[in-house]
């Protein structure tokens, strides 16, 4: 396997341009000749899907909701940046572009990062004729905010909805051509292998949710857009349907996987508040705007928040950041947060949160701006907690909430499985090792609307395909390998629920993989993921039958998954040793706990080739050359 | 606290159904009503026996998967609160529930509380959209959008699409959900070109799919979880009069009036 990144060559903001000139096209006429597989339906995958569509592609397009409206996307609060300095405060595509490279640590591809902040203008303008709700000022004009410690205000959005307002304009885009007939839609049916004939990525094998039938379906390219793999930890902010099978089904049939130990744990969730706990929710970052977070100076301070005198209670981020105080980065208001649980200094009834207190701000602005700044969010957290955020500080704690590791692609992001094209959330390519808030969407819809519909067509046009359909040996191989796999999950009928492996899993993974990592407890993970995995296809037991619906089969096929990747993911947090963004080795810290990037021995991508099912992955290095950027160590201070 | 669940359980679409009595023993008041089934289901999976089929997804009332009705009640007794969002605290200890799927003709029963849902989709393929090819957009502040229509548009934009609506109604009319889409693009510039015929065509299609009429009661307001007004049917209502009886813009141009 060699990675190639095919990164074009010239003065950053000349490459995009150039490349797209000398892409190869796809003769009108001959598009509708092509078939293409779409794999999700979030952002990328139905914007893709629609784009590919209008192209004059033949497109079938595949999700296991119920409706391609419901993919996760939906879920995202915050907003989605933009280069258009509509606000005049000195935004530009290079200041949105150092400010990406800078967020995810400097450990992710130039190129990619320039050309994401230099399309981020045409996605608003595109979701804006799709009538996408956007905020406006009184004069009618699309108004901005700040997020995430941005400098300037280069956020569009749309309330605390903006993922659903942008999901909902590419799924009627999407709708538009279903309608047409150029988009089949395959709603309730999950990809569970790749199909790969002679080298190339030609279909996939789907089983067919409702009536459990197993199939394949053959293209001359297959897309996945299928999201992150979050919940690899059980509990994270991700939907419960959010899997990591499609990708890693690609990664064993031929496909790099990189950085998988890139996790971002977001700052602001509810905490856990028992067992049964079956996810967690999100409180939107904006509220650290106004919120100040700090626990009892004295571990075991048990009186009520409201009873705990100043002089007692550590603003501990403050005091850490005089400068951006509450406001400092994801990863680093994160990891003060754990560091302030484990002290013994945490809140609550299982004391595993920190306060968030709206009470200095309520003082100053009064209840009804707060109110007006924050009151659904404030409604939503009475309406899980049972607490008013009035009254009592709010109690959050950090949760997995994005990875920004996926499928290694090169700049056409395709994979290193020829025909295998990979956008969203499930590929690497532009966060590194930290994404910046309100850039997921950013990315998501860039991939789909704007770059993929190009990149493919370059591959289409000089590729050369040999027959191939459902008859195939290679989809009767793959379809009899996922039917046995399905039977096995079955039969075995052992005496433990799918969710009990799955929730041992993630509390190992949070445990040795989470916030904190160190030599040490990886290499205890190593040991017990495949204890805990070979437990798994000996002791679980899956209800019903396989010719049905059925919920827990489903399950048990993704945590499966799950229990094969947990153990990839380790190592390559184990073989990173440095501290940079999201994953932060204990080994390698600053003096004062910042954490120590190692650009000598580490400014690359580690991309994992699989080579069987007992021999370890091997490992290839994609080198990370900056030469519009200058390396810095991030400080927040 | 205790409670006493029966749950409607149908093994296939052309199945007979019935309900079967659940006790849950010392949950706790902070579970969401999700979570109880989740516990009900680990029970029941590991006797041996079939969980109950139950559909979510983001589990933060966003993503429109989950709805089941509880003693009468879409999404149950809390208002604007989808049932992944309703926690146990909201029912009296001892309290007995009847958790039945959406019920309503265009929605058939796939399994236990999950139905097929997939008219709402064709609706919106009918002409739920703007048709604007990627790339060819103005700049986006070419058209300004006054404040209170942009807000008016997504107010009615936050439609999740869950059903609720369908379900509450004693005609099983999906007025509420069409006219949330057809208000949210008519409100809006961009939307003006096809408005005509977007409501035409999706009424047409609602039709089709077999939901009923609507007759003003006011059912489905009440149970969307989102708070979607009823005047957004009014508005329907008044865009599909003027609609049907105005000449199409093609036929304006032949001369035929």
């Amino acid at each position: 396997m060699e990675l190639d990144a095919k990164i074009p060559d010239g003065p950053i903001e000349r490459k995009w341009d150039r490349h797209r000139f000398e892409l190869k096209l796809v003769n009108p006429a001959n598009k509708r000749k092509y078939e293409i597989i779409v794999v999700g339906s979030g952002l990328a995958g139905a914007s893709a899907a629609a784009t590919l569509a209008e192209l004059g592609y033949q497109v079938r397009c595949f999700c296991f909701q119920d409706s391609p409206r419901r993919a996760h996307s939906i879920a995202a609060q915050g907003g989605i940046n933009a280069a258009k300095n509509y606000q005049n405060d000195g935004d530009s595509i290079f200041r949105l572009f150092y400010d990406t490279i800078k967020g995810g640590d400097f450990r992710s591809r130039e190129a990619n990062v320039y050309r994401l902040a230099q399309i981020s203008v045409n996605i608003i303008d595109q979701c804006v004729a799709q009538g996408v709700p956007f905020a406006r000022e009184y004069g009618g004009l699309l108004a901005n905010r700040s997020f995430g410690g941005a400098q300037v205000s280069r956020t569009f959005y749309a309330r605390g909805q903006t993922g659903q307002q942008l999901l909902l304009g590419a799924y009627q885009a999407l709708a538009r051509q279903i309608a047409a007939g150029k988009v089949r839609m395959y709603p309730r049916t999950e990809m569970l292998d790749l199909v790969v004939i002679e080298g190339q990525a030609r279909g996939i094998v789907v089983r067919d949710l409702v009536s459990g039938k197993i199939s394949s379906h053959t293209a001359h390219a297959v897309v996945l857009a299928t999201g992150g793999y979050s919940n690899v930890y059980y509990l994270s902010t991700n939907a419960k349907g959010c899997n990591v099978t499609a990708t890693w089904r690609a990664y064993k049939r031929g496909a790099a996987f990189a950085n998988p130990c890139f996790t971002q744990i977001h700052p602001t969730c509810i905490p856990r508040s028992g067992e049964y706990q079956s996810k967690l929710t999100l409180m939107s970052e904006s509220l650290r705007n106004d919120g100040r977070i700090w626990v009892p100076q004295r571990a075991g301070d048990d009186r009520p928040p409201n009873e705990i005198p100043e002089a007692d209670r550590d603003y501990y981020l403050e005091r850490l950041y005089p400068s951006y105080g509450n406001l400092t980065p994801r990863d680093v208001a994160s990891r003060r947060a754990k560091e302030m649980v484990d002290a013994g200094r945490g809140v609550g009834p299982l004391k595993n949160g920190v306060y968030l207190d709206f009470r200095d701000a309520i003082r100053r602005l009064g209840r009804e701006e707060i109110a007006e700044r924050y009151g659904n969010l404030f409604e939503m957290y009475q309406r899980i907690t049972g607490e008013n955020p009035y009254d009592v500080p709010m109690r959050i704690y950090p949760a997995p909430h994005y990875t920004m590791g996926g499928l290694w692609v090169d700049y056409n992001l395709m994979s290193t499985l020829p025909g295998l094209f990979v956008i969203g959330e499930a590929n690497f390519s532009d966060h590194g090792a930290n994404r910046l808030g309100a850039s997921a969407l950013m990315q998501g819809l860039a991939d789909g609307y704007f770059i993929l519909p190009y990149t493919i067509g370059d591959y289409l046009a000089q590729a050369r395909f040999p027959a191939a359909d459902q008859a195939h040996p290679a989809c009767r191989d793959a379809e009899r390998e996922v039917e046995a796999r399905v039977n096995r999950l079955l039969e075995v009928r052992g005496n433990r629920t799918v969710d009990w492996f799955h929730r041992e899993l993630g509390a190992l993974l949070w445990e040795r993989c989470g916030m904190t990592r160190n030599a040490g407890g990886l290499k205890e993970a190593l040991q017990q993921i495949p204890e805990l995995r070979e437990r798994f296809w000996r002791e679980v037991t899956v209800s019903g039958t396989g010719a049905s619906l059925n919920q827990e089969l489903e399950k048990a096929g993704r945590v499966a998954d799950f229990l094969e990747f947990g153990e990839l993911m380790c190592q390559d947090a184990l073989h990173r040793e440095e501290s940079c963004g999201g994953h932060f080795r204990e080994e390698y810290q600053t003096p004062d706990g910042e954490a120590r990037r190692d650009d000598e021995r580490f400014a690359y991508v580690a991309a994992w080739e699989y080579t069987g099912p007992d021999s370890a992955p091997r490992l290839h290095r994609e080198p990370l050359v900056f030469e519009s950027v200058h390396l810095a160590q991030r400080s927040y201070k | 606290m205790n409670l006493i669940l029966h749950v409607w359980r149908q093994p296939a679409p052309s199945a007979p159904g019935r309900f079967e009595r659940y006790e849950a023993r010392d949950a706790s008041p902070h579970m969401s009503f999700l979570e109880l089934l989740d516990v009900i289901n680990q029970g029941l999976v590991e006797q041996g026996k079939e969980p109950i089929a139950f559909e979510h997804d983001c589990r933060e009332g966003i993503c429109g998967s989950c709805g089941v009705v509880i003693n009468g009640n879409p999404h149950g007794p809390l208002e604007r609160t989808t049932v992944c969002q309703l926690h146990l605290r909201h029912f009296p200890d001892g309290a007995e529930l009847w958790v039945e799927p959406w019920r309503a003709k265009a929605f058939p029963v796939l399994k236990d509380l999950v139905v097929d849902r997939s008219a709402l989709d064709r609706i919106i393929q009918a002409g739920g959209y703007i048709s604007v090819r990627t790339g060819s957009a103005p700049d986006a502040n070419a058209i300004p959008v006054p404040k209170e229509h942009a807000d008016r548009a997504f107010d009615a934009a936050t439609c999740i699409g869950c059903g609720a609506c369908v379900a509450a109604c004693p005609n099983g009319s999906a007025m509420l959900f069409t006219a949330a889409k057809v208000a949210h693009l008519a409100l809006l510039p961009q939307g003006q070109p096809e408005r005509r015929q977007r409501v035409l065509r999706m009424v047409e299609q609602m039709d089709q799919e077999g939901f009923g009429n609507c007759t003003n009661h006011g059912a489905c307001e009440a149970a969307c979880p989102k708070g979607i007004s009823l005047d957004f049917i009014a508005l329907l209502n008044r865009d599909f009069l003027r609609a049907a009886l105005s000449y199409a813009p093609h036929e304006v141009a032949e001369g035929a009036i």
